[in-house]
């Protein structure tokens, strides 16, 4: 024990606490494959309309039902509408909607979790709402929702924007209770730590307690739930459009390129399939980032 | 257990006042009108009159109330004639649908039967791949057995229903020819030839439903053993001579299976949701299909009482879930 090793005496250069969760991120090898695919899709939805550049929305009767061809890679639908175009454009929805639908949900679950978990005046009635809405039948609300209210929002915010708005909050609305209850447990527990304890002894106030001290300290499960939501709304948006209830048929989402094509699907199965691979892969691909982040922001996992 | 059982049952009849509130506030504050169909040519008085015949004219709390007294008072009494044979309910008016002027519940009735037999069996099949595949995962774990199952269930559930049931329909009804794509409710079992169509028909929904809660069920029963796999007792068990198939199958098994009953029993509302979509996939002649119908027509009374309904058994297996959980785990006490 006299001749301590010569590492030791070197100390280790300070590695930011982030630079840990991408090696450990980095093991998972279904994470990466996950976040390639994920990059891939959202490149080929965000920069593959600049290079093929036919439009989405015209109609072309001469060249309708087309097959696999050199100017129609994915072949064309039953208006002759180019189905490569049509299927970036509806993935450029239908990201969109599950990135802002996850957004509003997590902003909503992470507010009142928050609330419930630091005020204790706050929580019983704000869990009793998230019990409550956790009663309630979503999947039919939602139809509800988007049904009812489709008309005068179409009216007030144009058909695209106010389908828009209404499928993102609904979806929102309809899902922050799982972010609202974790992040809710992990407050009472931070809530109970010394340097709570020691940063409020100093006066600090509450809002700065909760922004400076307490939040940063619930970011992990906050990320994670983040991740899966994307998923479960882009889930959520395809099925509302399958149903029939999504976007207006002009304005295509991988859903509603799925359900336009059910009709035909006996003389034209690709038509259905190929949104429907577009789904699956970026769902899969997302709860693939959303499994490793979870392994990767666990310090018990981390590191080992 | 008494006590906690008999409060839990209180608070659940605000919640679902609550909620009946809440679902029928969505509705009243709708733009929609149920008499849109109606031609313009009609005159306004006698819309009105059907208006008023519909009970549309009076204001929506005493439609409120009076929706609750049919739904709690009005229909049960009209149950308990149909079974037992007297009159208690004679002349009381029972929730009726716009669409068909027929009670709610009686078309309620003629659909359970379908959805249950596709979605209950869907859960019972799911139910029973997905616990042998969490334990041989959880035993054998980081095995290319574990690995592949960890795949398919990801793959399993983040594929959507509509999609699998779609495709399933591509190879097999289009292409294979093997099972008719249209769920056909009308059929009859009468004799061993209708009994095979009937199964014939069955195999696609069912397997698209199946493989979707196998999917979830089987996450939770591997991480479950899991837990268990690494605690004192095994460890207590392996030592005093007792077999591997003892250790796993008994010991670890029982213990594992208590948060696992109690996700199956939450499941099982959420699988009614779930089936809205497999129902309108295959076509089958069930309640979620009956509910979809009712939104695009406007049915007001049908589609309250639906959505409520599935509130009903959402508030009924979270209470059973937890119910569950006391009597199984004799560690947790409620009192």
């Amino acid at each position: 024990m006299t001749e301590a090793p010569a590492t030791l005496t070197l100390p280790r250069p300070p590695r930011s606490q982030w630079r840990d969760v991408w090696d450990q991120f980095k093991t998972h090898k279904g994470a990466i494959v996950g976040l390639t695919v994920f990059a891939l899709i959202l490149g080929a939805v965000l920069i593959g309309p600049l290079i093929w550049t036919i439009d989405p929305t015209t109609v072309n009767l001469r060249a309708r039902n087309q097959g696999f061809s050199a100017a129609h890679p994915l072949g064309t639908d039953q208006l002759g509408r180019d189905l490569l175009a049509r299927v970036m454009a509806g993935g450029k929805v239908s990201i969109a909607v599950g990135m802002t639908a996850m957004s509003l949900s997590i902003l909503l679950g992470t507010t009142i979790g928050v609330l419930a978990g630091y005020f204790r005046r706050l929580e019983g009635p704000l869990m009793r709402l998230t019990d409550l809405f956790l009663a309630l039948p979503l999947l039919p609300l939602l139809l509800l929702m988007v049904t009812l209210f489709r008309e005068p929002l179409s009216r007030s915010f144009g058909p695209e924007g106010g389908i828009f708005l209404l499928i993102v909050c609904a979806i929102g609305a309809t899902s922050w209770m799982q972010t609202a209850r974790i992040v809710r447990g992990e407050v009472l527990a931070i809530k109970e730590r010394e340097f709570v304890l020691a940063a409020r002894s100093i006066g600090t106030p509450a809002r700065r307690m909760v922004t400076r001290h307490v939040l940063p300290n619930v970011l992990s499960p906050i990320m994670v739930s983040a991740t899966l939501g994307i998923a479960a709304a882009i889930i959520t948006e395809s099925a509302l459009s399958f149903l029939g209830l999504g976007f207006p048929p002009d304005f295509p989402t991988w859903g509603r390129l799925l359900y336009d094509a059910i009709d035909q699907m006996q003389l034209y199965p690709w038509r259905v399939i190929i949104p429907g691979i577009a789904i699956s892969l970026t769902v899969l691909s997302v709860n693939y980032i959303g499994d490793g982040l979870r392994d990767a922001l666990d310090p018990r996992i981390r590191g080992r | 257990m008494f006590t906690f059982t008999l409060r839990r049952l209180l608070i659940a009849v605000p919640t679902l006042l609550i909620i009946s509130l809440v679902i029928f506030l969505l509705l009243e504050a709708a733009p929609g009108d149920p008499l849109g169909d109606v031609p313009l040519t009609v005159p306004p008085d006698v819309k009105e009159k059907m208006r008023a015949a519909l009970g549309l004219d009076s204001p929506w709390y005493v439609r409120y109330v009076l929706w609750l007294k049919q739904f709690f008072w009005v229909e049960p009494l009209h149950l308990i004639d149909h079974l037992f044979g007297t009159s208690l309910g004679e002349g009381m008016q029972r929730v009726i649908s716009f669409q068909s002027r027929q009670p709610v519940m009686q078309i309620i009735a003629e659909r359970l039967p379908q959805t249950l037999m596709v979605v209950g069996l869907a859960y019972l099949i799911g139910v029973m791949i997905a616990l042998p595949i969490g334990i041989l995962s959880a035993y054998r774990q980081y095995s290319w057995f574990d690995n592949l199952g960890t795949f398919v269930s990801m793959v399993g559930f983040s594929v959507p229903t509509f999609f699998t049931g779609v495709v399933l329909i591509i190879v097999f009804a289009v292409k294979l020819q093997w099972f008719p794509s249209v769920y056909d409710t009308t059929l009859k079992v009468t004799d061993w030839a209708s009994f095979k169509a009937q199964l014939r028909q069955m195999v696609m929904p069912v397997t698209v439903l199946a493989l979707y809660n196998a999917a979830q069920i089987s996450r939770f029963m591997r991480a479950s053993m899991l837990d268990n796999l690494g605690q004192d007792y095994v460890r207590t068990a392996r030592a005093k001579g007792l077999g591997e198939r003892v250790v796993v199958l008994v010991h670890v098994l029982r213990n594992s299976m208590i948060p696992v009953v109690t996700v199956i029993a939450l499941g099982v509302p959420t699988i009614f949701g779930g089936a809205i979509i497999t129902e309108q996939v295959f076509k089958v002649n069930g309640l979620g299909q009956q509910l979809i119908s009712s939104i695009h027509a406007n049915d007001l009374p049908m589609v309250m009482t639906l959505t409520f309904i599935f509130a009903i058994l959402i508030v009924l297996f979270n209470l059973i879930a937890d119910l569950l959980y006391g009597i199984l785990d004799p560690r947790i006490r409620y009192d």
